[in-house]
């Protein structure tokens, strides 16, 4: 209903127009803050209510007792309280730190190598750049759980493929063993997130001239003084923001975990995002899973803050102004 | 690492007579080297990120005794095909529904999306209104925030408003994290269309509406496909608004469903669920496949600033 009002209007106004009196409508309909204001309703509603309420409310329900089915109340910091003091909330934040942080750093070193070696000249590449997005196409859950099957204890295809090569004598037990499902679950994130990092990234080296190569190589410079002086500095403004996004989303990842292991083994893949809605979903506990996602808050604002700042920083050495 | 960077030189310096010079100064690689340094780790990726496809694919289509009999049938070929699993998905379980609930709510949240992003990206971008700048950051700042701490909120509001177990509770939510994206990418898509055109409409006269409609749209259709392909990717993609939201089983959307449904006891019926896996992601594929250019420029363009 809201997306025929600016249609309706804007037919108003035309009809307004053709009158005299209207004449003063019609004008006020041209004046871009009034006109700016309608066109911007639609969109500022909806997020208003569905997405900036909500952060507030998410605020407020960590300071309540709130549970499913009971209107909580005021507790100030409890929620908090217990947090500090459960051992299982620091282990998903220790969880969380290490998965985002080895993630990441596997997801931006095969991401930029797997982009240098798309932006060479290459039978068939606009066709094998189209099959390497694919993992990120795919919807998380359901190649989480071709991912699940693969790491089976019993049937595992990897464990099954190292015997018969003689590579070991047992199978794994990809998820059952703490550093195993982590080991596992932090594979199958950086699975889906190189070929976002590696597309983005070979869009960004296609910006770069040719001819800055030409010169430097004229000039001497080596193969790694080309990816060192040239390349890197050419590629850090597009690495910020895309390594930025990355690990926001690595941060806030639950599909992986809620698929491959809900957590397990004894906690050993709890997510900060998991156990929130553990506590929160099946647990009951609104109030507390809220505070967990709040914690969360904070590292992700650092995040951002570390990367813009990163980046204006090197845009400032290199003497860039924009 | 001190030869590749010598014979690199030699390559510079003849180069110049060089007319293929797109090619660079890697013409004069050695072939063998050219194999170890670029094809084989492309190979590699390439095995890597396709063979979990690969293997959904082949586990969805083997007879229950082939599965796990590694020992008789080789595990990476099928040796009598059967759509066994498939039948079962689509004959016994609700899995056409649970399609047909994530098809509509991936439509309408697009189309309410795309829409509602075109009236913001225009105001924001063309209009100028005083504050505009501002309304353009804070809807950057809406896209970074992850629904992962939205969902518990959302899911008392969800409740509140009586759409629980209703796919409109999803239509309403997507859009929260579709339509910043698709306004950024937009703002983005008006901003190159030259403002000269606009300027010229209006001084013949044309309202606004008529420049919207008649000009910056028309110009503007490559822009709405990507942010069009990547919106419905994304809502089809989505998983924890799905699961918390949405609790009967013929309500639920495709990833929730295979999930949840299809997982019932210790034995898994791992063919049927390769099966539901595969039908889930063909609808996105199909459309990426057509639209390979259009996604990668909308994934691209959304972290370009």
């Amino acid at each position: 209903m809201t997306v025929q009002q600016p249609n309706t209007t804007a037919d108003q106004a035309s009809a307004a127009g053709r009158s005299k009196a209207g004449f003063r409508a019609a004008s006020i309909l041209e004046d871009r803050n009034v006109l700016g204001f309608l066109f911007m309703l639609p969109a500022a509603t909806l997020l208003l209510v569905f997405l900036t309420y909500p952060l507030a409310l998410g605020v407020w329900l960590g300071f309540t007792d709130t549970r499913i089915g009971r209107e909580g109340v005021f507790v100030g910091l409890e929620n908090y309280e217990i947090l500090w003091g459960d051992s299982v909330f620091w282990l998903s934040v220790f969880n969380t730190l290490l998965y985002t942080t080895v993630a990441s750093v596997f997801k931006f070193a095969l991401g930029l190598w797997l982009a240098l070696l798309l932006n060479q000249h290459l039978p068939f590449k606009a066709f094998l750049r189209a099959i390497v997005l694919l993992p990120f196409v795919v919807p998380t859950v359901l190649s989480a759980i071709a991912f699940w099957w693969i790491y089976d204890a019993q049937f595992s295809i990897i464990s099954w493929a190292l015997i018969e090569l003689g590579l070991i004598d047992a199978r794994i037990n990809f998820l059952g063993d703490p550093t195993n499902a982590r080991a596992s679950v932090i594979a199958a994130n950086i699975w889906r997130g190189i070929p976002f990092v590696a597309i983005t990234l070979l869009a960004g080296l296609q910006t770069i001239p040719q001819s800055l190569y030409e010169a430097a190589t004229l000039d001497g410079a080596t193969a790694w003084q080309r990816f060192r002086f040239i390349t890197l500095p050419m590629l850090t403004p597009i690495i910020a923001v895309v390594m930025t996004f990355s690990v926001l989303l690595t941060f806030t990842d639950f599909q992986l975990i809620y698929v491959l292991t809900r957590g397990g083994p004894v906690n050993a893949t709890h997510l900060m995002a998991t156990l929130s809605f553990q506590r929160a979903i099946p647990g009951g506990q609104l109030g507390e899973g809220a505070a967990i996602a709040v914690a969360m808050i904070p590292f992700l604002l650092a995040a951002i803050l570390f990367s813009y700042f990163g980046l204006q920083r090197r845009k400032w050495q290199q003497g860039g102004r924009d | 690492m001190s030869s590749y960077a010598r014979q690199d030189d030699s390559a510079g310096t003849v180069i110049k007579d060089n007319p293929h010079d797109s090619e660079g100064m890697r013409y004069l690689d050695s072939r063998l080297r050219r194999f170890v340094t670029t094809y084989l780790p492309l190979s590699v990726f390439v095995f890597v990120l396709l063979f979990p496809f690969y293997w959904m694919s082949i586990t969805a289509l083997k007879p229950n005794h082939q599965l796990t009999d590694y020992d008789n049938y080789s595990p990476f070929w099928v040796s009598e095909p059967t759509l066994r699993h498939i039948r079962y998905l689509l004959f016994e379980t609700s899995y056409p529904n649970w399609f047909w609930n994530t098809i509509v709510i991936s439509v309408a949240a697009t189309f309410i999306s795309l829409v509602f992003a075109v009236f913001a990206a225009y105001a924001i971008e063309r209009l100028r209104f005083s504050g505009s700048r501002w309304v353009g950051l804070s809807i950057f700042l809406a896209y970074l925030v992850p629904p992962s701490i939205l969902f518990i909120p959302l899911a008392l509001i969800v409740f509140k408003l009586g759409l629980y177990d209703s796919p409109l509770a999803l239509i309403l939510t997507y859009p929260t994290f579709l339509m910043p994206f698709c306004t950024w990418l937009l703002m983005g898509y008006f901003r190159s269309i030259p403002y000269e055109l606009e300027e010229c409409a209006l001084i013949d006269g044309a309202s606004r509406w008529q420049i919207l409609t008649k000009i910056t749209l028309p110009l503007a259709v490559p822009g709405l496909i990507s942010a069009g392909i990547f919106a419905f990717t994304l809502s089809w993609n989505e998983f924890i608004y799905a699961l918390t939201f949405i609790a009967s089983s013929e309500n639920k959307t495709v990833p929730v469903g295979v999930l949840t449904e299809l997982v019932r006891s210790d034995v898994y019926e791992w063919g049927s669920l390769m099966a539901g896996a595969l039908l889930g992601s063909l609808p996105v594929v199909i459309l990426y496949s057509f639209f390979v250019e259009h996604y990668v420029s909308s994934m691209t363009g959304a972290v370009k600033e």
